[in-house]
Order: structure tokens, then C-alpha cells, then sequence
């Protein structure tokens, strides 16, 4: 079973929620603040949490689908 | 151990984009930029911006780039390729430059079989200017010049220019994709792909269509705008292979 | 070197291809038609040589920028409506600060016209032509030995200053055949490399041209760029020629093919003991404003003498700042005079002004 985890750059996001439409997981929310130009950005819920604790799988569907190129994934 | 496995193309400048939430602009950047970084063009190839939104393409390309005046890149894509026919050259434009001002250029380069790749950008308004209507503006879609919608009295009909291009016989590849979901993604990833290597091999002329949500002008949120393109316009511009001489089974999907 | 019996429009074409010129765009327009034949012809010799017989003036010219951006030696040609068609693409070339040669046979205007020779797109070459803020520089030949040099001399004056150059010829140039002596084939290799082409990012960081100049501080810099560069053309590439001058009452001020029936003129006015001469601008852009004002040293009476309503003209009336006296005399719409015709029309004046 993969493991992974993903970066959002929040300065990049303009708070599309593609990213949020597609995690096959909903592991992406909209911050309840607003970045430098003033979107919601995207953040990634499982930020905090360890490598065991994480749902997601680096599938990479978000950075995928992010016109901004905000998101990096890694994969283990 | 974790591996990064996604992250920024190499041959896209790290500037920000300043194309709307949503855009397909946005998206069609970076694919195009993986392309390169994948097939290693960054140091042969030259890209053609339109007369649009994406005017400053040049801005985040980091790959050689020549601005053409609105409907003409195909012309100076023809000139450019001609002279360094050793180059990859790529005009990406969007529906009213290549449909409306540049439909002539247009279809004279694919009629000779000018060997250079069309990205083109369907989106169905102008963007730049506000909202116009469009060549690929279907019939009932409000605009800021149908302002009751498309009327085909008065506006007449859209025009399917790919379909018209594959008439051709000097094109020698022809796709429509589109770029509102992760799946259309990678299979427009995979058309451009294609296309270059159409152009290395000097089958001919190469477009790839790509329908593109344009969320500020069709006023619609970008996931409404993601739908719309699946529910409506792929109705009226249907994505698939349209022409392909090449015969190459391998890169059917 | 050996002479040749050439037609203009041949001659145009050969010394291009021999300037270095390898890439030609060009549409069917009478009178030049056979510039682009020729092309199509030579250019399937020559090394590396691209002819396209482009859809429209519009094509040919955007095919032109492409050609040029990727640092080749580029042509094309056309004449009336479709020199107007192509004013877009002058202006980018402009703008971008892209060498070019760009070839008017100027017909009979406006509107469609007709195929006649006429000098009526002068305004429309000197006067920039497109939209915007620049100059091209304009070279005026009246023989065939000079379309010779002239369009050779263009693409050095073209790549040098990294402007279009228009050749403003005319129907019967383009059509009347003279002995001409061609200038030997320059060798491609050896001319000045170019290190601001579109050639793909290898070895060096990538570089774009655009003319999208949005920030107004910006653009109105990169327009006094354009500027300096036109004051340096303007004190370094302005050429005329003047004849029978020194003891001159009258100067005719004529260019192209008008200056070389008003020299028939003048000989057989000399010959009847009147003192006119001729000053003929070959540089049509930078006009030699302060050649003709030195004039008014020795001379009161100008006679511009041109085949259109009045173009070079207001250049002339520039020049003279007020002083002399100014009378215009021209026929548009393709009528050519002969030698004697105008004469009479120039002596008439001559002797109504008593200068005789």
C-alpha cells in the first residue's frame, strides 16, 4: 500500500477547488485564511500527521489537476 | 523513504501565472512544459504566442518564443520552420485567432503540409477582450456580443475547424482533447506528446485541440465550467483522434 | 564584370538571391509578378533557398517575421493593395526590430487601381505606413542598374540596423529591361553573426521578441530606442544625386522613374540654353532635407515633378523651410510622360518665371 503526501504552495493557489473535487480520499479543505492575494487557498489535511496516520497514497490526482502547479507529491 | 514524484517542469519559468482560477491556460502551460522536459526540446524547439490571454506565454515558457500578431502565427511558423527545419516549432493559439482572423493561414499551412505542431486553444469566447463570441461559440451560449445567446439568423453557425483541418492532405495528425479533468489531462499530455513527435519524424502538419474551461467569461464556477465542457460543448466538438497517417497503433487510447 | 540584359523585376530577384537572400514569401500582384516566378525558380538552386507563394500579402509578410526571427535574409514583394495588406506586418517588423526587405512596384491607386506605374505609395513608404510610431528606410531607384545595388545594398542596411528597408520601385521599372552589371554572391557564411535570433536555447539562456510592450514606461522607452536608432540612420545612409546644377535657375526635384524622364527633359533643355537642374533623392527615408535647403544658396525656383498629387512634395516644402518658390507638377494614375512632354511643361514655367 503506498504511502504519500503532498505540499501546497498556498501563495500559488487561487482557490479553484479542483484539487478538492478530485481526492479520491478528501484529504483537501479550503483554509479558513486568506492568502497574500486574498484566496482561500487549498491546504492538505493530513499536514500534521505521521507517515502511519496518513490516508493518502501519492496518487497525485491534485497536482494533476492544479492549473497553478501549487501542489508537489511525494511517494514512497 | 519518500520519492517526489510530482513537481514544477523544468522549461516553465517559476512566475506565477496570472491567467484566471480555472484556466486552461494554466493547466496547457504545464503540460506542454512536461512534454518538453520529457522529449528534451527545451534547446531546439520555439514557440509561438498568440494575440490572447495568453499573449505572455513568454513569461513562462523558458524555451525561445516569437509574438505574432493576432491569426498569423501559423504564418510565422511556416517562415520559422522553413528556415531551421531542424528546430520543433509550435504556434499555440486560441479559437478566434485561429478560427476567425487566422483561418486562412491556417488552413494553407496544413494544406501544404507545413511540418509544425498547432496547439489550439478552444475555450469558445475571447477572453482576452471580455467574453466575445466566438468562431467555436455554440449556438444558445450567451456572450458579450450574443447577448441573448447564439442565434443562427444572426450569427450563423460554429465552425469545427479540426474537423475542416483533417480534410487536409497535408495534416498528418489531428486530436481533440480537453483539459477538465485529471483522465482528459494526461490524455492531452499524451496527444502534444504525439504531436511533437509527428513533427520530428516530418509526417506534416500537427494540431491538437484542446477544449479549455474559461470560467471569468462563461460565468460559471470552474467546477460548473469542468461539467459544462463534458456535458455541452464535447456534444458539439466531439474529443477523439480526427486524422492520423502515421498508423502508429502504440499511442492509441 | 560582364553586363547583362535584365528586366527590372528579374534584377530585383537575382540580386537579392545573390545579397544572400535565401527565403522569399511573396503572392501574384501585377507588375511584379515576375519577382516571385524568378524566385521560385532560383531559389530551388540555392542552398537552403525557401520560395512560398504565400495565400495573401498578409501570410507572405507574417512568413517574412518568422524567416527573420530565425535570422535568415528575408523578402518579399508586392505592389498597391497589397502592400497595404501587409502594413500589419511592417509595423511588428518594426517594432520587433526585425531585418527585411520589402519590394513596392508601385501601381496606379487607390483602391484596386490599375497595373500602370505610379509614385503614389511614397507617403505610405516614408511616412511609416502602419500603425505606430516608426520609419522604415526607403530606397528610390530609377534604373535597373540601380534596383541593382540598391536591393543588394538593402539587406547590409537591413541586418546592420535591424529595420525593414522598402525598395520603392514602379511598374515600369519592374518591367523595362536595361543592361545591368550584377554584384558578385556574397558568401552567407561569412556575414556578421546574429545574436538575437529565435534558434532554440541551446548553450545560452532562451530569449523571446515580442512587441507587447504593456508597461507605458516601458514601450515609450523602447519607442526612443527606435528613435536614437532612426537619427543614427538619418546621419549616416541619406543619399542623392545631383545634375547639371552648379549654374542651375530652376531644380527639378524628382525621384524613381520620374527623375529619369525629367533628366531626358533637362538634357534637351540645356540644349535650348535653359539652366535647370536636378536633384534626385535616392534615399526617400532619410530624405536629404539639408542637400535641397543648400540649394537656395545658388537657387530660387524648385519644380517637383512626381507621378502622383503631390507626395515628395511636402518633403521638398520641409526642406526649403519657407524659402524659394515651390511649383508642383504631377500626373497620378499611371499616366507616364515623355522626356519631351515634360519638358515642355517645365520650360513653360521656366520662362513665366522670366529665368530665362
Amino acid at each position: 500500500m503506498a504511502t504519500g503526501m503532498i505540499e501546497i504552495d498556498s501563495e500559488l493557489c487561487k482557490d479553484c477547488k479542483l484539487c478538492i473535487s478530485v481526492c479520491p480520499h478528501r484529504l483537501i479543505e479550503s483554509c479558513d485564511r486568506m492568502n497574500q492575494k486574498g484566496y482561500y487557498s487549498a491546504i492538505f489535511i493530513e499536514k500534521h500527521l505521521k507517515k502511519e496516520g496518513r490516508k493518502c497514497t501519492g496518487c497525485g490526482l491534485c497536482a494533476i489537476i492544479c492549473p497553478e502547479i501549487a501542489i508537489e507529491v511525494y511517494r514512497a | 523513504m519518500m520519492k517526489k514524484v510530482f513537481s514544477r517542469p523544468k522549461s516553465l519559468k517559476k512566475t506565477p501565472f496570472h491567467y484566471c482560477p480555472g484556466c486552461g491556460h494554466s493547466l496547457l502551460h504545464r503540460i506542454i512544459g512536461e512534454v518538453i522536459d520529457e522529449m528534451n526540446l527545451q534547446e531546439r524547439i520555439i514557440g509561438i504566442p498568440p494575440a490572447g490571454c495568453a499573449v505572455l506565454a513568454y513569461f513562462y515558457f523558458d524555451i525561445d518564443m516569437g509574438e505574432a500578431s493576432h491569426g498569423r502565427a501559423a504564418a510565422l511558423a511556416t517562415g520559422m520552420k522553413r528556415a531551421q527545419p531542424d528546430k520543433v516549432v509550435f504556434t499555440y493559439q486560441g479559437d478566434g485567432d485561429i478560427a476567425a482572423i487566422g483561418t486562412a493561414e491556417t488552413i494553407h499551412a496544413a494544406a501544404r503540409g507545413e511540418n509544425f505542431t498547432t496547439i489550439f486553444v478552444n475555450n469558445g469566447v475571447y477572453g482576452m477582450t471580455g467574453g466575445q463570441m466566438a468562431p467555436t461559440t455554440i449556438l444558445g451560449q450567451k456572450t458579450t456580443t450574443s447577448p441573448g445567446g447564439r442565434n443562427e439568423k444572426r450569427d450563423g453557425f460554429p465552425i469545427n475547424l479540426s474537423e475542416m483541418l483533417a480534410v487536409a492532405k497535408g495534416s498528418a495528425y489531428i486530436e481533440r482533447t480537453a483539459v477538465n479533468s485529471p483522465a482528459n489531462i494526461l490524455k492531452t499530455k499524451k496527444a502534444i506528446a504525439k504531436a511533437f513527435r509527428v513533427q520530428l519524424e516530418g509526417y506534416g502538419f500537427s494540431l491538437i485541440e484542446v477544449l479549455s474551461p474559461c470560467p471569468t467569461n462563461w460565468k460559471m464556477d470552474t467546477l460548473e465550467a469542468c461539467k459544462w465542457i463534458d456535458e455541452v460543448m464535447a456534444a458539439h466538438f466531439p474529443l477523439g483522434v480526427l486524422k492520423d497517417i502515421t498508423g502508429d497503433k502504440k499511442d492509441a487510447h | 564584370m560582364p553586363k547583362v540584359l535584365m528586366r527590372g523585376n528579374h534584377v530585383v530577384a537575382e540580386t537579392a538571391v545573390r545579397a544572400g537572400c535565401r527565403f522569399y514569401f511573396g503572392y501574384p500582384i501585377t507588375p511584379q509578378n515576375e519577382i516571385p516566378e524568378y524566385m521560385s525558380e532560383r531559389l530551388s538552386k540555392v542552398d537552403g533557398g525557401v520560395f512560398i507563394q504565400a495565400e495573401s500579402e498578409v501570410a507572405s509578410i507574417h512568413m517574412v517575421i518568422g524567416a527573420s526571427m530565425a535570422g535568415g535574409r528575408v523578402m518579399t514583394s508586392s505592389s498597391g493593395p497589397g502592400i497595404s495588406l501587409k502594413q500589419e506586418g511592417i509595423s511588428f517588423l518594426s517594432a520587433l526590430e526585425l531585418p527585411a526587405v520589402i519590394v513596392n512596384m508601385s501601381r496606379g491607386g487607390p483602391g484596386l487601381g490599375n497595373i500602370a506605374p505610379s509614385q503614389s505609395d511614397y507617403f505610405q513608404a516614408t511616412r511609416g505606413g502602419g500603425h505606430g510610431d516608426y520609419r522604415n528606410i526607403v530606397l528610390g531607384p530609377n534604373s535597373c542598374q540601380e534596383l541593382a545595388n540598391l536591393t543588394y545594398k538593402a539587406f547590409d542596411l537591413a541586418d546592420k540596423y535591424r529595420t525593414p528597408v522598402i525598395i520603392l520601385g514602379d511598374g515600369m521599372l519592374g518591367q523595362m529591361m536595361e543592361p545591368v552589371e550584377l554584384p558578385p554572391e556574397v558568401q552567407i557564411k561569412k556575414l556578421p553573426h546574429k545574436d538575437w535570433t529565435l534558434t532554440g536555447a541551446k548553450g545560452r539562456p532562451s530569449r523571446f521578441l515580442r512587441s507587447l510592450i504593456l508597461d507605458p514606461f516601458e514601450e515609450e522607452e523602447h519607442n526612443w530606442k527606435l528613435m536614437r536608432k532612426y537619427e543614427r540612420i538619418t546621419k549616416e545612409e541619406i543619399r542623392w544625386e545631383t545634375s547639371f546644377a552648379d549654374d542651375a535657375k530652376l531644380m527639378v526635384v524628382a525621384f524613381g522613374i520620374a527623375a529619369r524622364i525629367a533628366k531626358g527633359a533637362i538634357k534637351r533643355m540645356r540644349e535650348e540654353g535653359l539652366k535647370v537642374g536636378l536633384i534626385r533623392p535616392i534615399s526617400l527615408w532619410p530624405f536629404p532635407y539639408k542637400a535641397i535647403k543648400e540649394l537656395t544658396k545658388k537657387v530660387r525656383h524648385f519644380f517637383v515633378f512626381e507621378m502622383n498629387m503631390g507626395q515628395m512634395l511636402e518633403d521638398v516644402k520641409l526642406a526649403l523651410e519657407g524659402d524659394g518658390e515651390v511649383h508642383f507638377y504631377g500626373r497620378p494614375g499611371g499616366i507616364i510622360l515623355t522626356p519631351l512632354e515634360i519638358s515642355r511643361v517645365i520650360s513653360s514655367y521656366y520662362y513665366q518665371k522670366r529665368l530665362g
